[in-house]
């Protein structure tokens, strides 16, 4: 045991300077000993009453001003005053500097704790994981969403606050199809995003002229030259990002509408990385808060009894309970996250002869950052768990698999176990589940009658035979229809192109749109 | 590395969220609160409180899927192997949401504050437009500083005002200052001759313009402005007045407190100060305090115009009709000497009633709901008779705790200009 320095604090009393000496302290260690690479830390110390607000802005520290974000601060406080819900530690945002706000609540081994979580593991995965680096652009968020929240204001004050509502109601009902799920545009750089949209408004002002309107267009083309094929890559279909097809060729939204939709396809973009690896991010940031303290401790920095109360704190964080345990509700990703990535440590330091036939390439290879590191910067969680779960940790944790087909009607059948039979299938459904292919039903759009009466044509491609929920599609087809303004379809098709389902939704009269 | 204490920003960041999302659900969230405050403590009717609001119109609803066919991965395998067929789970034993899940419950609780709780409970409401409601607005004045004068009474004049002008007046005119002259005439003394005459001639110039000059002119003279603005009346009293008889049992008086504190809470919003006065009666009135009022024992006959011979002594001393708004609520059995009759008529329509906002009569039977069957009570009879000649009263008859809450509603609902709180 090394004994390199003073202890960080005593009890669990701290102040503002205790916490500068365990980022530092936490600092030496992510650094040095871990290799981490992190965006500038910025540590803000906040009430629980601040967490709940942060809680209902999806954790950001601004953003516009929505009655949904009312309705879930309303939802929260009540369980959290009954006693129903606790409060996280930590939230942190992934920006730059990398914000992390602590709970003024936390002792100071909790406070310890989670900076050793948020200021470094999860700090070094936001700048390093591929989908972070692709997808959100960490410098320019916090400025988007201020103008995000200027605009909206500004919007609300032109063009009532009701209009701007039902805008932003649409637009939320497809948030989670608002998202670009492949590569290939430039990255979003929200600074320049949000001059662009500066300058279209600046332009669409000094570019306005009234009389133009009345000016008959010009010779209308012959329509057989626009063949249905032209027409669908004129538009960009099929398209499977539905607020971009609509701000893009919606034929009858106000300018400031699109720039609405834009925004909350933006945001929904910024999230979707966050979505696809809960299970590494956790896994990460618990793995780098476990070696920091552990470090810490065998510098003696820490007190024999502080160590006990993060390891009791830590305990409780990775817990994971069997599908039969009342508690049961899905896999944890901090206890996931957190056994795979001590797995891959065994694997890299102590394989057995099992480890070496899977993992050929990280077997006895000794560099057990290097491993990681590359691990967190290069995977999602579905790729992770289907490359990385090996068959001594699906062991401890008796997975298995069960296959619930409702003809079947001898029951739910157990299609798999932690055996050698087993291991493949188990660990290839596990990875499944988390596959954002299969979380997010596929809803594309197809069509648009555009000789006809200009309805858009959607398809849902119906997977294991798992169609949509009637009332809310309803529901959210209609605030399409109130976009699109002419008459939507929406047809459910299984895999073999059967229709299964078809819905159609007019648009309702609404002065704020027409 | 920064370290940003935020606990001390102000709070409330979600505060308006907040509102806009009360206000969308505002017809669920009053619906909610008026059913809520039936079944509940009357003391607690100020106490905010968790309401209960169905998600029709306040979802978010998105593209979500159900049924097909279904592969999950779980841990904790105990005794299974591979090819076992488990029995389904009883249909309806579905898996529970987590708590965050709101949006998957179809109805939604949640807390609201007091402030919330008792404005979404007398939102409708309004005082009953009745004839004396010019009294209700009737202004008195009230002085207000508005800048200065250069006229006034030397009580008003501003110090600090006049000193300024007036310095400024004097740098303005170059007014000598005595050090100045001070200055010169130690020169002098020390001066040859041809050098001093010239300096005393100056000495004298200076002094001479000092003089003209006066350290304070009338015209820096200003004086305190105050304009008289017309303020309103933002106090009221509220009469309650209780046949203490011995046919009054604890349930009736129990209804009548009900009554008495939802109109102290509604007065309470409407003016900035209420006080209350407590008459209770026998054959006799007297004044006397809230405990008293609702748990003294007392015993003897009943004589209603005792009560308001009493309320009209305490207006005639204490509350001049012009500075306050004036409210009475009598709660009764109804029982009254019919000797009494004239008496109570004549002071109700002469004396009570032209100072009075408003008047409420208050009828509490016992619970097992008889009053409906009996003829009416002397007092009601009276009343009634009154009304129809025009008098101004508000009547109810209420016999369960539960009726408190809508016969308040109904008395004070908002109207039209015509319509008037009537039995």
């Amino acid at each position: 045991m090394t004994m390199t320095g003073e202890r960080l604090f005593e009890g669990a009393d701290w102040d503002f300077r205790t916490l500068q000496r365990v980022h530092d302290a936490c600092e030496q260690i992510a650094k040095s000993e871990l290799g981490l690479d992190v965006y500038p830390n910025q540590i803000e110390v906040i009430t629980s009453e601040q967490m709940l607000d942060a809680y209902s802005s999806v954790g950001m520290p601004l953003f516009y001003k929505h009655w949904s974000f009312g309705k879930h601060f309303a939802f929260q406080e009540a369980s959290y005053r009954k006693g129903y819900m606790g409060l996280a530690y930590e939230i942190v945002i992934n920006s730059s500097p990398c914000i992390s706000y602590l709970m003024e609540e936390n002792t100071a081994t909790m406070q310890t704790l989670v900076i050793a979580h948020a200021a470094f593991g999860h700090n070094h995965f936001f700048k390093n994981n591929y989908l972070f680096r692709q997808w959100t652009d960490a410098d320019g968020i916090l400025d988007y969403l201020e103008f995000a929240k200027g605009y909206i204001a500004h919007c609300e004050d032109r063009y009532g606050r009701h209009a701007v509502e039902l805008t932003l109601d649409a637009a939320h009902a497809l948030m989670s199809h608002g998202i670009d799920r492949y590569p290939g545009k430039k990255k979003l750089d929200l600074r320049t995003e949000e001059k662009r949209a500066g300058d279209r408004r600046a332009h669409e002002e000094s570019a306005f002229n009234d009389l133009w309107r009345t000016v008959p267009a010009g010779p209308a083309k012959t329509r057989a030259a626009l063949t249905a094929e032209r027409r669908r890559t004129l538009l960009g279909l099929p398209q499977e990002n539905i607020l971009y097809f609509l701000e893009k060729t919606a034929p009858r939204l106000q300018p400031w509408q699109r720039e609405v939709l834009r925004i909350v396809r933006h945001i929904a973009q910024y999230f979707y990385p966050q979505s696809q690896t809960k299970v590494m991010n956790e896994g990460t940031a618990t793995h780098v808060h476990y070696r920091i303290l552990n470090r810490l401790h065998q510098q003696g920095r820490i007190s024999d009894g502080n160590f006990l109360e993060f390891l009791q704190s830590h305990t409780n964080v990775v817990f994971q309970p069997d599908f039969d345990d009342p508690r049961f509700s899905g896999f944890n990703p901090y206890a996931l996250g957190f056994a795979m990535m001590q797995d891959i440590e065994r694997i890299v330091t102590e394989p057995e002869d099992e480890d070496r036939e899977w993992f050929p390439d990280i077997a006895g290879k000794g560099d057990v950052m290097g491993v990681l590191r590359d691990v967190w910067a290069n995977y999602r969680d579905e790729s992770f768990i289907g490359q990385f779960l090996s068959p001594r940790l699906m062991r401890r944790l008796r997975l298995f698999h069960l296959h619930d087909d409702p003809a079947e009607t001898a029951g739910i059948r157990v299609d798999a176990i932690h055996d050698e039979r087993g291991y493949r299938r188990v660990r290839r459904e596990l990875a499944r589940q988390y596959d954002v292919g299969f979380i997010d039903p596929n809803i594309e759009v197809i069509d648009v009658d555009l000789e006809g009466d200009r309805r858009l044509m959607l398809r849902h491609t119906v997977v294991k035979g798992s169609q949509l929920v009637e009332t809310d599609t309803r529901r959210v087809l209609q605030h399409l229809a109130d976009l699109w303004s002419y008459d939507v379809v929406l047809t459910e098709v299984d895999t073999t192109d059967k229709v299964l389902k078809e819905y159609v939704v007019s648009p309702r009269i609404l002065p704020a749109v027409a | 590395m920064h370290i940003v204490d935020r606990r001390l920003n102000p709070g409330g960041k979600s505060l308006e969220n907040r509102q806009r999302f009360l206000r969308r659900a505002k017809a669920l969230v009053q619906g909610a609160v008026k059913k809520t405050s039936q079944d509940r403590d009357i003391k607690d009717v100020l106490e905010g409180g968790e309401v209960t609001i169905p998600l029709d119109g306040m979802d978010e609803p998105r593209f979500r899927r159900e049924g097909g066919t279904r592969d999950m991965v779980l841990p904790g395998n105990k005794k299974f192997v591979e090819g076992d067929i488990l029995q389904r789970p009883n249909q309806g034993g579905g898996r529970g949401t987590g708590p965050g899940e709101g949006d998957s419950e179809d109805a939604f609780r949640f807390v609201l504050s007091r402030d919330e709780f008792v404005n979404l409970f007398l939102d409708d409401l309004e005082l009953p437009d009745l004839a004396k409601r010019k009294l209700a607005e009737a202004e008195s004045e009230g002085l207000h500083r508005a800048g200065y004068t250069t006229s006034g009474s030397p009580a008003n004049i501003s110090v600090s005002r006049t000193v300024k002008l007036a310095l400024a007046r004097r740098v303005a005119l170059r007014r000598p200052r005595p050090a100045q002259i001070a200055e010169l005439e130690a020169e002098a003394a020390e001066a040859d001759e041809p050098r001093r005459s010239e300096l005393l001639a100056q000495i004298r110039a200076l002094k001479a313009k000092a003089k003209r000059i006066p350290f304070i002119d009338p015209i820096d003279i200003r004086y305190r402005r105050f304009e008289t603005v017309p303020k309103p009346v933002a106090q009221a009293v509220m009469f309650c007045l209780m046949d203490v008889s011995g046919s009054m049992s604890e349930h009736m008086k129990d209804l009548a407190k009900r009554f008495y504190m939802l109109l102290y809470v509604f007065l309470k919003r409407r003016y900035r100060h209420v006080e209350i006065v407590f008459i209770r009666h026998t054959d006799r009135a007297e004044e006397v305090d809230e405990d008293t009022f609702f748990h003294g024992p007392a015993s003897g006959g009943t004589l209603v115009s005792s009560a308001l011979q009493a309320m009209h002594e305490i207006v005639r001393t204490r509350f001049r009709p012009a500075d306050w708004n004036i409210y009475a609520a009598q709660a009764s059995d109804g029982d009254n000497m019919t000797s009494d009759s004239l008496l109570t008529g004549r002071l109700l329509t002469e004396q009570i009633l032209p100072v009075t906002q408003f008047f409420a009569y208050l009828e509490v039977g016992e619970a097992a709901n008889y009053t409906f069957d009996m003829p009416d009570s002397s007092l009601w009879t009276l009343y009634e008779r009154l009304r129809s000649e025009g008098a101004p009263l508000a009547m109810r008859k209420v016999s369960e705790r539960s009726e408190i809450f809508p016969v308040f509603q109904d008395l004070f609902k908002r109207r039209g200009k015509q319509e008037r709180a009537t039995p």
